[in-house]
C-alpha cells in the first residue's frame, strides 16, 4: 500500500463573521492533524477564527461541461437585480 | 528563476489552423485572460510543463530553507531569531501551496518529491550557493527574496487558476521576506567597519547568483514562446531581470554599498540600468550538479524525507487503526 498521507481541503472563517473560506489543501493522516497542519499553514497572520478540514475525496463537484445549462440561464434574468427597477427620486432611498 | 529553464513539453508554436477545436477554445480562453482550472480540458503539453514548472518551484521553496535554516541557531539576537524561524516557515508554507497547485495536475506529491532526489527535477540554482555568515542571510533575504518577488508578482496573471492563486498568497507573504532581509543587512552596513565590510561581500558574492534566477536570456531559449503563448510565463526573463536590477540598485545606494559590477550605470536613453551579465558557463555547471553546495543540498533533503518515512507511517498506521475501529463499532 502506498503510505501517501491524504489531501484535505481547508476552510478558514475569518474574523468578521463571514462564511467559511476555501484558502487551500495540504496532507495528513488524519481530521485532527489536517486541522493542526491548516493552523499552523493557514493562519499564521491572523487570517482565521475557526478551521474545517474535509477530505478531499468527499468533495462532489460541478462539471466544467455544464457550465453553460447551470449557468447561463441566470445571465437572462436581470430582473433578479435591484439595479432592473426604476424608483423616482422623489421615494428617497429604497 | 525559482523555475528555471523549463522545457516546454512541445516543440514550438502550433499555428492556428493546425488546432483541434479543443486546443482553439483553449487559447481562446487564455488569450481572454479567462483561467484554466483543474477539470477543464488542456493540451497534455500544457499540463506537462506546468508540473515541471510549479514543481521546480516548489522545490526551490523547500530547499530554499537549508541555507537559511543553517543560520537560525546562530542569529544575533532572539528577534532576529524569531523572524528568521518565521521567514523559513513561510517558505515550508510555500512549498506546500506550490506542491498542492501541482497536485491539481494529476502528480502527487511524493512523487515530485522522488523525482527531485532521483535527480530528475531541479530546484533554482541560487540554493546551491553558501550562506557563509549572518550577512549572507540579509543578503538573502534582500536579494534573493527580492528577485523571487518580481518573478512571483507577474506570475500572478499566469493562466492556471491554481498556481496564480499560490502566487498570490505567496506575493503577500514575501514581502515581509525581502524587507527583514534589508533590515538585517542596512544594520550591518551603518554598523562597525567589519560589519560593513561583511556585508560588502555578502552583496558582492550574491549579486551575480542572483541575477542568474531569472535564468539566461530568453534569445538563448526555445521554450519560452510556447510558455508565453500559453501565460505560464508572463514576462521574459531578461524584462524581470532589468526590472529586478532597476529596483534594487537604488536600495544598495541607500546602503552606500559599493556596487558589485563596475558596469553598472544609468543609461539616460533606456530608462534603465546597464549591467554586466552573469557568466552564464558558471550558472550551467550550477545546473548540471557541479555548485559548491549541490551535493550537501541532495544530501540534507533526502536525508530528512528518509528520516522522517516512521513517523509518516507510523501517523498514518494510527490514523488507519482508528478509521477501521470507528467503523467496527458503528
Ligand atoms: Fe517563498
Ligand atoms: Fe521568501
Amino acid at each position: 500500500m502506498k503510505n501517501e498521507w491524504p489531501l484535505w481541503e481547508i476552510f478558514i472563517r475569518g474574523q468578521h463573521g463571514l462564511s467559511h473560506r476555501h484558502v487551500g489543501s495540504l496532507h495528513a493522516p488524519d481530521a485532527e492533524m489536517a486541522v493542526k497542519n491548516a493552523r499552523d499553514v493557514y493562519t499564521r497572520r491572523n487570517e482565521g477564527v475557526s478551521i474545517w478540514v474535509v477530505e478531499a475525496k468527499h468533495i462532489a463537484a460541478s462539471a466544467p461541461s455544464e457550465k453553460g445549462p447551470l449557468f447561463e440561464p441566470s445571465e437572462s434574468k436581470i430582473y433578479r437585480h435591484p439595479t432592473f427597477y426604476d424608483i423616482p427620486d422623489e421615494v428617497g432611498h429604497m | 528563476m525559482y523555475a528555471q529553464m523549463i522545457k516546454t513539453a512541445s516543440n514550438g508554436i502550433k499555428p492556428r489552423e493546425e488546432m483541434s477545436e479543443e486546443e482553439r477554445a483553449f487559447q481562446d480562453k487564455i488569450d481572454n485572460d479567462i483561467k484554466i482550472e483543474p477539470r477543464d480540458w488542456m493540451p497534455e503539453d500544457y499540463r506537462r510543463t506546468l508540473i515541471r514548472q510549479i514543481g521546480q518551484h516548489a522545490h526551490s521553496e523547500v530547499v530554499g530553507q537549508l541555507p537559511e535554516g543553517n543560520w537560525i541557531t546562530r542569529a544575533p539576537t532572539l528577534e532576529r531569531k524569531a523572524i528568521l524561524l518565521a521567514k523559513v516557515q513561510d517558505e515550508a508554507g510555500h512549498g506546500l501551496y506550490l506542491y498542492s497547485a501541482a497536485e491539481t495536475l494529476g502528480v502527487s506529491r511524493d512523487e515530485l518529491i522522488e523525482l527531485l532526489h532521483e535527480g530528475k527535477m531541479k530546484y533554482s540554482s541560487i540554493f546551491n550557493y553558501p550562506t557563509l555568515n549572518w550577512a549572507d542571510i540579509g543578503a538573502v533575504g534582500w536579494l534573493v527574496d527580492g528577485a523571487a518577488i518580481v518573478n512571483q508578482v507577474a506570475l500572478q496573471r499566469t493562466s492556471y487558476g491554481p498556481y496564480s492563486r499560490a502566487m498570490i498568497r505567496i506575493c503577500k507573504e514575501e514581502s515581509f521576506h525581502a524587507r527583514q532581509g534589508y533590515d538585517a543587512i542596512r544594520a550591518m552596513a551603518f554598523g562597525t567597519p567589519e560589519q560593513k565590510r561583511q556585508a560588502q561581500d555578502a552583496l558582492n558574492r550574491l549579486w551575480f547568483p542572483a541575477l542568474m534566477m531569472f535564468g539566461p536570456s530568453d534569445a538563448e531559449s526555445t521554450h519560452s514562446e510556447q510558455s508565453m503563448a500559453w501565460k505560464i510565463k508572463v514576462k521574459s526573463n531578461d524584462e524581470l531581470r532589468q526590472q529586478f536590477v532597476d529596483q534594487t540598485i537604488p536600495q544598495i545606494e541607500y546602503l552606500k554599498l559599493d556596487l558589485p559590477d563596475p558596469n553598472i550605470k544609468w543609461n539616460e536613453e533606456r530608462g534603465h540600468y546597464d549591467f554586466s551579465e552573469p557568466d552564464w558557463p558558471e550558472f550551467f555547471n550550477v545546473i548540471k550538479g557541479n555548485g559548491p553546495c549541490n551535493v550537501d543540498r541532495m544530501k540534507d533533503r533526502v536525508a530528512a524525507w528518509d528520516d522522517g518515512e516512521w513517523v509518516r507511517d507510523g501517523l498514518l498506521a494510527h490514523a488507519r487503526k482508528k478509521a477501521a475501529r470507528k467503523v467496527a463499532a458503528e
